[in-house]
């Protein structure tokens, strides 16, 4: 049921900046795949460009072979979900009316006992059935993330795209989420892209990671290989120690910036006060 | 499963719960339209204005005509007059909810777009300088220079939005920048105008007020009016939707452009086919939005009718009250409609803790 995703050639320009150059790759099936980089190198860009938020290039993003820029916007979110970083409403609405908004694809007007069954379940699946009344805004940023995703879920589609989608939240949210990605493309059939900044879990929940620097594909591949000390210390500019846990995880140390004008030594450190009680 | 069946009914329950404060508010409206039809200079009462309405609606009753003078003030003068009210109500409203869903901004309405300042322009044009967009309908060159200079105005906004592309953000500053060059432009015909009448009558245009309903009037507002609520009606899903973003709107299936293009078009027919005829009302397109999304939420298939149905009563109370409480004497209708909508407003803000926007 999975779908096949090319990405073929695919460059994207903001006015006259580069933001994505010939990044050409594809994607297996019901695969975690993890896109790593610094600020500024194309990682949303190339989400959004996936998700068709952006127009890209003619087939420059096929999915199953047919061009994202021919299949109507509809279609598209039958097969493909996105969720931003974080999300507001401007309006008040409940928990339950944002998820149910994931059947927008699929309903005319009235919403049919299916529309509200699935929507149901994708509540239930992010455990949010108590939560379903509760106004949207009055969420913490970690059950927003959980709201955004079961609407995500209830488009039900085969593609899911997020864009650092655990930036904002405490350490448990992180993975509470990341485990439902990785629980999605193994139970649910679906392919999951997801841009992270936390190089030590993209190392544990990725299949595979995909690497951008300015735009450009520097790594393609098992975290093993693409997170090495050397390529993190070209792409990123920091030297770091990459060593395993005692279970064997991979475990990405930073160290110190390299080749900036000053020592990480000579930064001064303010020291705790001597004295908390005068005299 | 249980839950599943609970969570449903519990949505079901909400759903019934809004039709009924819908039909709730469509009540309020009938009787309250009654009740106008029964008040003001004159003498009908009640008991006639029924009488007189039922004699018209159902001719097969074969009741017994009533005088000739109570039928003019009934028929001719108070009916139009409250359908005029009803109508104008709910299109500004429901054009006001159309645009702050669309721009996603709480503070906007359709004057946001330039076209009250536009259609004061395209007035006062004729008003004063005799200067008017059409040759024929003579009666009509007021209302015609105020609705092509609404479409001008939408057109320069849509053009301006066009070229930077088209977001909620360019919309907006585009509409205020459209809306200051009109008012200058008023004003500076106000400024030059020769004859203090026509500056009088001017201003009198500019306050609104509906004192100018009557039935031919009315054949052209109501279906303009009417077809424009009907169809922003079908964007309901789609204002929804965008509500999160335009990003998440796109990755919903939605293209925001087409939707805020179709807002824009759609607020700026209703308001200008309304404001045409009856002068700047403002108020009601603002305000009566936010009174639906207090009492019924912000799901745009109950808000959008709901906000319509505020905006009917509102302007309809308001109307009966400023042709009623110095009788024969009239006061603008936009004073009443802010003094007497803006304490509700504040009522419901204060008394309601939860949050409206953000």
């Amino acid at each position: 049921m999975a779908l096949k995703l090319q990405i073929n050639k695919l460059s994207f320009v903001y006015g006259n900046f580069k933001a994505l150059k010939d990044v050409l790759f594809e994607v297996d099936r019901c695969e975690f795949l993890g896109v790593v980089g610094p600020n500024g190198s194309g990682k949303s860009t190339l989400l959004k460009c996936i998700g068709r938020i952006l127009k890209p290039e003619k087939n420059a993003v096929l999915i199953d072979d047919c061009d994202v820029t021919k299949i109507n916007l509809k279609s598209l979110a039958k097969v493909m979900g996105y969720v931003p970083q974080r999300s507001e409403s401007v309006f008040p609405f409940t928990v339950f009316d944002i998820v149910l908004m994931g059947r927008k694809p699929y309903i005319h007007w009235t919403v049919s006992d299916d529309d509200c069954r699935i929507a149901i379940e994708a509540l239930k699946y992010l455990g949010l059935e108590d939560l379903a009344t509760r106004h949207f805004n009055e969420l913490s940023g970690g059950e927003q993330q959980k709201v955004i995703i079961a609407r995500a879920l209830a488009q039900q589609p085969r593609i899911l795209l997020f864009d650092e989608p655990t930036t904002y939240l405490d350490i448990r949210h992180q993975l509470e989420i990341l485990d439902l990605l990785k629980h999605l493309t193994t139970t649910k059939q679906c392919t999951v892209i997801v841009a992270m900044h936390d190089l030590n879990l993209a190392s544990r929940y990725a299949d595979r990671i995909l690497m951008l620097k300015k735009g450009s594909i520097y790594a393609l591949g098992p975290p093993e290989t693409v997170l090495s000390e050397e390529n993190i210390a070209d792409v990123y500019g920091i030297k770091v120690h990459v060593t395993r846990t005692i279970l064997g995880a991979m475990q990405i140390m930073p160290v110190e910036p390299v080749g900036t004008h000053y020592r990480r030594s000579e930064v001064p450190i303010k020291s705790p006060p001597k004295q908390l009680v005068g005299p | 499963m249980s839950q599943i069946s609970e969570l449903k009914k519990l949505y079901s329950k909400g759903k019934a719960r809004k039709l009924i404060t819908l039909f709730s508010f469509f009540i309020a409206l009938v009787v309250a339209a009654v009740a106008s039809v029964s008040v003001g200079a004159g003498s009908p009462r009640l008991a006639e204005a029924i009488h007189v309405i039922m004699a018209k609606l159902f001719p097969f009753l074969n009741l017994a005509p009533a005088s000739r003078l109570t039928q003019i003030i009934i028929l001719d003068l108070r009916l139009p007059r409250v359908i005029l009210a009803v109508i104008a109500g709910a299109a500004l409203a429901a054009s006001g909810t159309l645009m702050q869903a669309a721009l996603r901004n709480p503070l906007v309405s359709p004057y946001i777009l330039g076209v009250s300042s536009a259609a004061g322009f395209g007035a006062a044009l004729f008003i004063v300088l005799g200067i008017s967009t059409v040759m024929f309908f003579k009666s009509y060159f007021i209302v015609a220079n105020a609705f092509i200079f609404s479409v001008v105005a939408m057109l320069i906004v849509y053009g301006i939005a066009r070229i930077r592309g088209i977001t909620a953000e360019s919309i907006i500053l585009a509409g205020v920048a459209v809306g200051y060059l009109f008012s200058a432009l008023l004003s500076l015909i106000q400024f030059i105008a020769p004859a203090s009448d026509a500056v009088r009558a001017v201003v009198f245009w500019l306050l609104g007020g509906l004192s100018t309903a009557n039935w031919s009037n009315l054949t052209i507002i109501l279906p303009m009016a009417f077809a424009a609520i009907a169809l922003m009606m079908l964007y309901s899903w789609d204002l929804n939707v965008l509500s999160l973003g335009e990003e998440a709107a796109t990755s919903l299936g939605v293209n925001p452009r087409s939707i805020l293009i179709a807002s824009i078009v759609l607020s700026a027919w209703a308001t200008a086919s309304i404001i045409s005829f009856t002068g700047v009302i403002g108020f009601v397109d603002l305000i009566s939005p936010h009174i639906a999304r207090i009492v019924i939420g912000s799901d745009h298939r109950f808000q959008l009718p709901c906000s319509a149905l505020i905006g009917a009563l509102l302007l309809l109370c308001a109307d009966t009250t400023a042709r009623v409480l110095l009788a024969p004497a009239e006061i603008p209708v936009g004073i009443v409609t802010s003094l007497m909508g803006v304490p509700f407003f504040l009522y419901l803000l204060m008394s309601r803790r939860r949050q409206i926007w953000r």
